[in-house]
């Protein structure tokens, strides 16, 4: 079992060293949020209504822009080969990379997010559950999104084409994120999606790395 | 233990490569796979490390327990080398004696030691020559052990020092009843070594 | 190949036919809505159409399961097959649902859960056509296109129950409740008789669909054939 931890801290060493890819989700986290009151209009009463949505739809463009990568710089200098020839099943090596990348992306991307809030005016209060929020949220977006990276290794456009793919799957945790946020601006609860975006995070976890993994065996032969 | 083939079946996007292959490789043998481009030398290795399938026939390892995997009882040594840019070359050994094989960075020094790459320990690999980050690929190979080696072009981009240094690492792998498939267009002057030419057709020639 | 062959024009006979009279009970002894009128019939080929958009889907899944798993070889044919006939269905749904939209609502578009989760249908269709164009190699394409479909039944439930979760302006499913359907008949045969044509309209377009596609791999494989040919005549020619 040692062996995943020494996958995992190689992807986090190798993301550090890398630092551009992270620097730059959350690069583009910040513009992308900056943009919006541009277009919007500097209504602040707007903006704090809608800036949930605004945060949690900028934070999964920014989690995609970095999960192309997950497993194709592997793939294309032979390392994938050998870390498939390790202990580990497939899986454990597809999900260990998810983890890796929710590590070294998700996790920064979630914590700058409430930074960003102070853009959109977003009520301090709420800053707790938005906090909490992401962080259960976005297991499942890198999760899901290994799984894009994995089908979209060899293909043309892969960067593009993972978006198209992995955009929808993504409205089940955009909506109950959204939800479980808003929840304290109005009157619905906070608990029911909160659970919800939980057990989407969690169904993804166990269940994406099998769909990345036999992505995987098909394009290694 | 003995690597058999037994009637090999081997189809890659459709097309059959290999055709009905059968070998039988004793503890300290070498197979020498030789045949010209396209003739599926680098698909029969891939499907003894266990990436691809055979279509029919069987492809196994007699005198292995049954929970392990073909595979985990190979190094795979391809025409990629395997070596991430960012890490220093220490870094990259020992990742894979870790990851491997559960071993420290002790071992990974054995193996840069044995293919010269000890006084490079700490540059990063990306700085490395095609010559060096080859022997870094190969250094694995000594630095955890595991009966079954897979080699595919090993010798690309090695000067002549090297390719001594490989053949030595191989022959003392031999010696200790280790087996080695690689495919070559060089002359390799492993010792127990027998030729198997593909041709065209994906059979014996 | 000649089983089908011989039963399409049947069977594309037999879904002209059902749904000239599905229309004609639609528009002619279906009564009109009391609050929105005439325009309402159009629901007997929306709701229909959506039927085919979800149902499709379920072919594809079935077809892409039954490639990775049983190795079915007509089972990728099939699957590549049906994908731009499902995303034509969800396209008319949504289509002739805008249409309904705005004399029933007063808007083209809204954003409650049926056509919310209809619209997301559509665009998991584009990634599998996508997907599979963008990867040369037609093996892997048909095997990775396959795992997205899966991934694809897997989540359309979950993104279902989001959606509705999220709101509720659509009107209930008025068809399929526990305890029967709430429609009046005169109302509900119509709706019944159109879904059957536009089941059978499916059965017709894929089978030819799929047909095509067997076409094109044989000429394929006569062209990969004669290329090999040529290679292979090529070194005594040279050689003379």
């Amino acid at each position: 079992m040692s062996a995943i931890w020494t996958l995992v801290a190689r992807d986090l060493r190798l993301a550090v060293r890398q630092g551009g890819a992270v620097g730059t989700a959350l690069g583009f986290y910040m513009i992308v949020v900056a943009l919006l009151p541009l277009g919007l209009g500097p209504d602040l009463n707007l903006l704090s209504r809608i800036a949930p949505g605004i945060l949690w739809i900028a934070l999964l463009l920014s989690a995609l822009l970095s999960l192309g990568r997950v497993f194709e710089s592997d793939f294309e200098d032979g390392t994938l080969d050998i870390l498939a020839l390790g202990p580990l099943p497939l899986e454990l090596v597809a999900g260990a990379k998810a983890f890796a990348h929710w590590v070294s992306t998700g996790i920064p991307l979630a914590l700058l997010a409430p930074v960003l809030g102070i853009l959109l005016n977003l009520d301090l209060e709420i800053y707790p559950a938005l906090v909490a929020t992401m962080l259960a949220g976005t297991p499942a977006v890198s999760f899901i999104g290994a799984v894009g990276a994995a089908l979209t290794l060899r293909a043309r456009r892969g960067g593009l084409l993972v978006a198209l793919l992995v955009l929808p799957l993504y409205v089940p945790t955009l909506v109950f994120g959204v939800a479980a946020i808003g929840s304290l601006l109005g009157p619905e609860g906070f608990l029911a999606p909160f659970l919800m975006l939980i057990a989407i995070s969690l169904g993804a976890v166990v269940l994406a790395p099998f769909a990345a993994a036999a992505a995987l065996r098909a394009q290694m032969q | 233990m003995q690597l058999v083939a037994e009637n090999l079946v081997l189809k890659r996007g459709g097309r059959t490569i290999i055709n009905g292959l059968s070998f039988q490789l004793g503890a300290g043998q070498a197979l020498l796979l030789t045949g010209a481009n396209g003739s599926g030398k680098t698909t029969l290795l891939r499907s003894v490390a266990g990436f691809l399938k055979p279509f029919t026939g069987e492809l196994r390892a007699d005198g292995l327990d049954d929970e392990q995997e073909l595979g985990e009882l190979c190094h795979y040594v391809g025409h990629l080398d395997g070596n991430k840019p960012h890490l220093t070359v220490m870094e990259n050994a020992a990742f894979y004696a870790g990851y491997l094989g559960g071993l420290d960075a002790s071992r990974a020094q054995v193996g840069l030691k044995k293919f010269a790459l000890a006084e490079l320990a700490d540059i990063p690999a990306a700085y490395l020559s095609a010559g060096q980050k080859r022997r870094l690929a190969l250094a694995r190979l000594v630095a955890t052990p595991r009966p079954i080696w897979l080699l595919d072009e090993p010798t690309v981009s090695l000067d002549t020092a090297s390719v001594a240094l490989l053949v030595d690492a191989v022959n003392a792998h031999l010696a200790t009843g280790g087996i080695v498939v690689a495919a070559t267009h060089l002359p390799l002057a492993f010792t127990m070594s027998t030729e198997l030419n593909l041709d065209a057709q994906g059979k014996a020639a | 190949m000649t089983l089908s062959g011989w039963v399409l024009p049947w069977v594309s006979a037999l879904a002209a036919a059902i749904i000239a009279y599905g229309l004609y009970l639609a528009f002619f002894v279906a009564p009109p809505d009391y609050l929105q009128g005439e325009i309402a019939r159009i629901m007997f080929v929306h709701v229909p159409s959506a039927w085919l958009a979800m149902g499709c889907y379920a072919v594809i899944a079935a077809s892409s399961f039954g490639l990775l798993v049983f190795r079915h070889p007509l089972a990728d044919v099939s699957a590549k097959a049906a994908a731009p006939i499902g995303a034509a269905f969800t396209f008319l749904a949504l289509f002739t649902g805008s249409l309904w939209g705005k004399p029933a609502w007063g808007t083209y578009w809204v954003w409650d859960a049926r056509l919310t989760s209809v619209l997301i249908l559509f665009f998991l269709y584009l990634g599998l056509i996508a997907l599979r164009s963008s990867i040369e190699d037609e093996t892997l394409a048909s095997k990775l296109t396959a795992i997205l479909a899966l991934v694809g039944i897997v989540m359309l439930p979950i993104i279902k129950f989001s959606v509705e979760w999220a709101n509720t302006l659509h009107q209930p499913a008025s068809v399929l409740k526990i305890g029967g359907p709430t429609i009046h008949p005169s109302i509900l045969t119509p709706l019944l008789v159109m879904g059957a044509g536009f089941l059978v309209l499916f059965i017709a377009l894929h089978l030819k669909a799929m047909r095509n596609e067997i076409m094109r791999r044989r000429v394929k494989a006569l062209q990969l054939a004669e290329v090999a040919r040529a290679q292979a005549g090529q070194v005594p020619a040279a050689a003379e």
